[in-house]
């Protein structure tokens, strides 16, 4: 190992904060190779054993390979280190013990119990063989492991010591494990445990348990989730008939599809779901929407019409929302009758779309082309005397708005403007646009003398405005209010 | 600028000793694979990295080459392979495969990775289920706490809010015990802890735990007090507008890791550029916590005062100007540099904000906040969903609204999220199923639904569990009670009196005087007695979890006021925002205290929701 720097060396040395040192870590260090030599001169004996069941701890490490002994070096020296204070200790009787085993009778102990678990699982014809032998050890295990209780356990999981938890063989032992691991709050040995019952339980019984422990099973669902199980997800989800997650689950795979032939097909499998009675209005939506997409862009894609050479398309409108299809059906396919997928009514209708929602969107579309006429169109209705007017779902204000931000001329501009309501509205925005006539037109109307002359001197002096409102103030029919 | 406040706050403990720790860790770590070796990074910890050590330290140890983590085949040729990653299944899924396929093609190389801030069990499982356990070999990077600040420590795990909130995966609970254990050690013993949250209880539990196992040595406390408090007692005040100057840079340019980059139309010319913003910033350092009103008359009043400055090398012999320009320029010419990008920040910021009419967008929030006009608000949200603008404003919204109203009618959830997935896209039905679960955009439920079914389960299954049980469903049914709350801590200043917001007279000058966070005005009322007494109705409403103890375990100091007494630290448990600091140090003005803040991440709107989105692969 590579010494630290001299400057390094004298911070650590002069820091108050000896919590830090790495003093204690190089002692392992050195330790740990003594362990090194001793484990591995201990292991000749067992060599062959070693080849033929390979013999690992939970967590897989070969038992009584280096790194195990690392673990266990440093946890020895660790437990001896804290006997030197006081602690409140939850289980009291427990600590001493740790540190009464040396190195090697822990090794014993471990290698013998597992030895113990591989004869009774794989070697029922030769129990004869290896009877003897084993006898001595099995009893002397017992005695150890019984004192790895499910809280021993669990505070050594905590602290990242060893531990085993082939012992947790029988249910009620199992759930205590989990139950103590839960009540310590750490979600890391929560779902370790959880790991080992998912190994050692059939699904059935462990999704059983689970229906029962709420938090358990968040983190069973979390990490089969990061594991990308999604199978057995939807399994647990089933059998807790949390039917509605279960379909969201299951809907939520389309994400990954990126070829659109099949999303829309799995799409269209996921429509028997059980969705909840709204989502699956939204899921039909979802499948309907990229099958038209699916149509229109194969024809629009080839850009024959006149509309795509002018203005060429910048993206595909596959898997885009519906107002973005509804915005590029108003802009690309405007006027085309109801009965072809790509027209904006087809759209309209086939996703319900609201008249206010409708009007915003192909507002935008017409404005953005230019089309004023189309624009007057969308709000012009006629009357039972045959009138034209000009009614509106969503506000003029909101319309003037739209209109500016595609650059719409002063004089369209100023149509609409004359049709909101409200005087202040209309003047605030007015003048953010600048819009004079209006301007000097709504305060003759208001009698507003002062504002009008105000206002003068906003204007281009002896400008077209500017001579406005020398008319105005020098015409003596109207009566200023002030 | 304007502020007064007490003067005899006291200093703030030294925090830097926390990135010489990190960095002497890390050094050590890479000193245990000796020879050369290439290293690979995630891609959020790069930042990170950047703050406690550079390249040439890493060059100094051995490292060759270094590649960001991108879940994709590599190309090194290096005979070792160093991992520093955050502990994420799916990357040591990535390096299974690594090291899986350089077996496969007969190649030999040493692999080791390093978890920062520790390992999970799950991780090592992957590796022992690929079968490249003990080929690969671990270790950890105990990296809890990165100080941002004088007065900000950051454990930079955006994931917690998520991890912990929404799946409600504890996972986290032990690294935040183990950072607060790691304060303590340097900067205790504290003597009392409050706090709030049913993680903030876990993570005091954790916390205590750790500290009765080892070993504390009796040292002057350079913090008193410590507030611990969940982010979900409070999700009103991450989801409104920043409008304080740091919130709005954070809001628009997103400050990572105390660093932010300013693009051209910031810096006025064809690059970008990335800067610190930290106390270390003269001119950010005044503007930081002041509402944005004043930033432009506070700078433009600062350019007058650098000209005079310049100014004076007129008429100075040739012995005045060598001093001038030994001693002042320098100076002068720096400020005049954080001058200008602040200038071109806050124009920009202005140009951005008129564009998105966010003055229409701050009433229609002020008037959720009230309760008041809530139809127009609902239209108003109608409008901006139907008119496709951003997508995180419109949920913003939405949850804001469902947060103060309790919940939206079951007409009203129907029709504005049937628009929200018309305008957005229809795999947001995931986004909002998530919004669900953590209750931050619901239906209202009719009164009783939800304790007629926990009976019916409860009868079901045996005490213990039921308790349990409940548990689960508090969570579910839990209401936000937001209007109740608000009226009983006065949140909400009395509409109708002018708000100067150059002389704040509260924390809501934050917010432009129309609404106290909720976050903060906990941490005054608990500070103030001394505990959670004639707070019960409030807990109550927050869903309980209250607590208010001695710490540590060798018994408290002299309750005398000291200084450490009046230095608090507040530890936000799945994030804070900087609008919450600039409230906090506000208060700790007034109140002669000194507040450090202690969050898993910096957090805003956006970042708080883009959290919850999954609307993507």
């Amino acid at each position: 190992m590579t010494r630290p720097k001299p400057e390094d060396d004298e911070y650590w040395n002069s820091s108050k904060f000896s919590a830090f040192t790495f003093d204690d870590e190089d002692d392992e260090f050195t330790k740990m190779k003594e362990s090194k030599r001793a484990v591995n001169s201990m292991l000749v004996d067992d060599d062959d054993d070693d080849d033929d069941v390979e013999k690992v701890s939970w967590s897989g490490e070969p038992i009584g390979s280096i790194s195990w002994s690392v673990k266990e070096t440093a946890s020895s020296i660790r437990s001896s280190g804290e006997q030197s204070f006081p602690k409140i200790d939850i289980t009291p009787s427990l600590p001493k013990q740790g540190s009464g085993y040396s190195l090697s009778s822990l090794f014993k102990g471990k290698q013998s119990k597992q030895f113990q678990s591989f004869s009774e699982s794989f070697t029922d014809t030769s129990v004869r063989a290896y009877a003897p032998e084993l006898r001595k050890p099995k009893s002397e295990c017992k005695d150890y492991m019984s004192d790895w209780s499910p809280e021993e356990t669990v505070r050594r999981m905590r602290k990242g010591k060893v531990f085993s938890l082939e012992r947790f063989r029988s249910l009620q032992e199992k759930l205590l494990l989990l139950d103590e691991a839960v009540s310590e709050n750490d979600g890391n040995v929560i779902t370790a445990v959880l790991i080992y019952l998912k190994k050692s339980l059939s699904k059935e019984i462990l999704f059983r348990e689970l229906m029962l422990r709420e938090i358990a099973l968040r983190h069973y669902v979390h990490y089969l989730k990061e594991m990308g199980e999604q199978k057995l997800l939807v399994e647990l989800m089933k059998a807790l008939g949390r039917t509605d997650d279960m379909a969201l689950m299951q809907y939520k795979e389309h994400l990954n599809i990126k070829d659109e032939g099949q999303r829309r097909d799995f799409l269209k499998n996921c429509l028997s779901l059980p969705f909840s009675q709204d989502d699956a209005i939204h899921v039909q939506d979802h499948y309907t929407l990229l099958e038209r997409q699916i149509i229109i862009e194969a024809n629009d894609k080839r850009g024959d019409a006149e509309i795509f050479k002018k203005f060429p398309r910048k993206a595909s409108i596959l898997n885009m929302p519906i107002i973005t299809t509804l915005y590029y059906s108003c802009f690309y396919h405007y006027g085309e009758s109801d009965g072809t997928f790509s027209s904006p009514a087809n759209i309209r209708k086939t996703f319900r779309i609201s008249e206010k929602q409708y009007i915003l969107t192909a507002l935008g579309a017409r404005a953005k082309l230019k089309s004023w006429f189309d624009v007057d169109s969308l709000f012009n209705t006629k009357n039972w005397l045959g009138y034209t007017k000009k009614r509106s779902p969503i506000g003029f204000h909101r319309v003037v708005d739209i209109l500016q931000k595609n650059n719409a001329p002063v004089q369209v501009l100023q149509e609409y403007m004359n049709l909101i309501d409200d005087p202040e509205l209309k003047l605030s925005l007015a003048q953010k646009y600048k819009c004079h006539d209006i301007v000097i037109d709504t305060y003759r109307d208001l009698k507003d003398r002062q504002q009008l002359i105000v206002y003068r001197g906003k204007v281009e002096r002896g400008s077209k405005e500017d001579k406005k409102i020398e008319e105005l103030l020098c015409n003596m029919q109207i009566r200023w209010k002030n | 600028m304007a502020h007064t406040g007490r003067r005899d706050a006291p200093e703030l403990p030294d925090f830097s000793l926390l990135k010489r720790l990190a960095r002497d860790q890390l050094i050590y770590l890479l000193e245990q694979l000796p020879g050369k070796k290439d290293l690979f990074i995630d891609a959020d910890l790069m930042s990170l990295l950047d703050r406690i050590a550079n390249v040439t330290t890493l060059k100094q140890h051995e490292v060759d080459k270094l590649y960001k983590v991108e879940l994709k085949p590599i190309v090194s040729t290096s005979d070792q392979l160093c991992f520093l990653i955050r502990p994420r299944i799916q990357t040591v899924k990535w390096i299974a495969d690594i090291v899986n396929s350089d077996k496969a093609s007969g190649r030999f190389r040493r692999y080791k990775i390093i978890f920062t801030p520790q390992k999970f069990y799950a991780c090592e499982t992957v590796l022992e289920e690929q079968g490249v356990y003990g080929d690969v070999t671990t270790d950890e990077w105990a990296f809890y706490l990165l100080p941002l600040d004088d007065d900000i420590i950051s454990l930079e795990l955006p994931e917690f809010f998520r991890d912990n909130f929404l799946e409600g995966d504890q996972r986290w609970v032990t690294t935040a015990g183990s950072a607060l254990r790691l304060v303590y050690s340097l900067y205790g013993p504290f003597s009392k802890v409050y706090g709030i949250g049913r993680c903030a209880k876990m993570v005091y539990e954790s916390w205590r735990d750790q500290v009765e196992d080892g070993e504390q040595k009796a040292r002057q406390p350079e913090i008193g007090n410590v507030f611990l408090i969940d982010r979900d007692v409070d999700f009103v005040t991450p989801l409104c507008s920043q409008v304080v100057y740091e919130g709005l840079v954070d809001d628009i340019f997103r400050i990572k890791c105390g660093s932010v980059e300013f693009g051209p139309e910031v810096t006025s010319s064809d690059k970008s550029l990335k800067v610190m913003v930290n106390s270390q910033d003269k001119v950010f350092n005044e503007i930081r916590n002041e509402h944005f009103s004043n930033v432009f008359g506070f700078l433009s009043q600062k350019a007058r005062n650098l000209q005079t400055a310049y100014d004076k090398r007129r008429g100075m012999d040739i012995q005045q100007m060598k001093t001038f320009v030994s001693e002042e320029l320098k100076g002068l010419k720096q400020e005049h540099r954080l001058l200008s990008l602040h200038i071109g920040a806050s124009e920009c910021i202005m140009k951005k904000k008129t564009k998105q009419d966010f003055q229409e967008l701050l009433k229609t929030e002020h008037s959720l906040l009230e309760g008041f006009e809530v139809r127009e608000c609902i239209s108003f949200i109608e409008e901006h969903i139907n008119r496709q603008i951003s997508m995180i404003d419109s949920l913003r919204l939405l949850c804001l609204l469902s947060i103060t109203e309790n919940g939206l009618l079951p007409k009203d959830y129907r029709s504005l999220k049937a628009q929200y997935l018309q305008s957005y896209g229809i795999e947001h039905l995931l986004t909002f199923a998530n919004l669900k679960q953590i209750g931050l955009l619901v239906e209202q439920q009719p009164g009783e639904t939800l304790t007629v079914m926990e009976s019916k389960v409860g009868k079901l299954v045996n005490d213990k569990t039921a308790g349990k049980l409940t548990d689960a469903f508090s969570s579910l049914a839990k209401k936000s009670n937001f209007r109740a709350l608000s009226k009983r801590l006065v949140l909400i200043p009395k509409s109708g009196e002018e708000y100067d917001l150059r002389v704040p007279r509260d924390m809501a000058y934050i917010f432009s005087g129309a609404y106290i966070p909720l976050s903060c005005k906990l941490i005054e009322q608990v500070l103030e007695r001394d505990g959670w007494t004639g707070l019960e109705e409030v807990t109550r409403m927050l869903n309980g979890h209250e607590f208010a103890v001695t710490g540590g375990t060798n018994g408290t100091e002299a309750r005398i006021k000291t200084d450490p007494q009046r230095i608090i630290l507040v530890m936000f448990l799945g994030g804070c925002t900087y609008s919450e600091i600039s409230a906090l140090r506000f208060l700790g003005r007034e109140k002669g205290y000194k507040f450090i803040v202690l969050t898993t991440a910096i957090t805003n709107s956006a970042r708080l929701l883009e959290a919850l989105l999954d609307n993507h692969a």
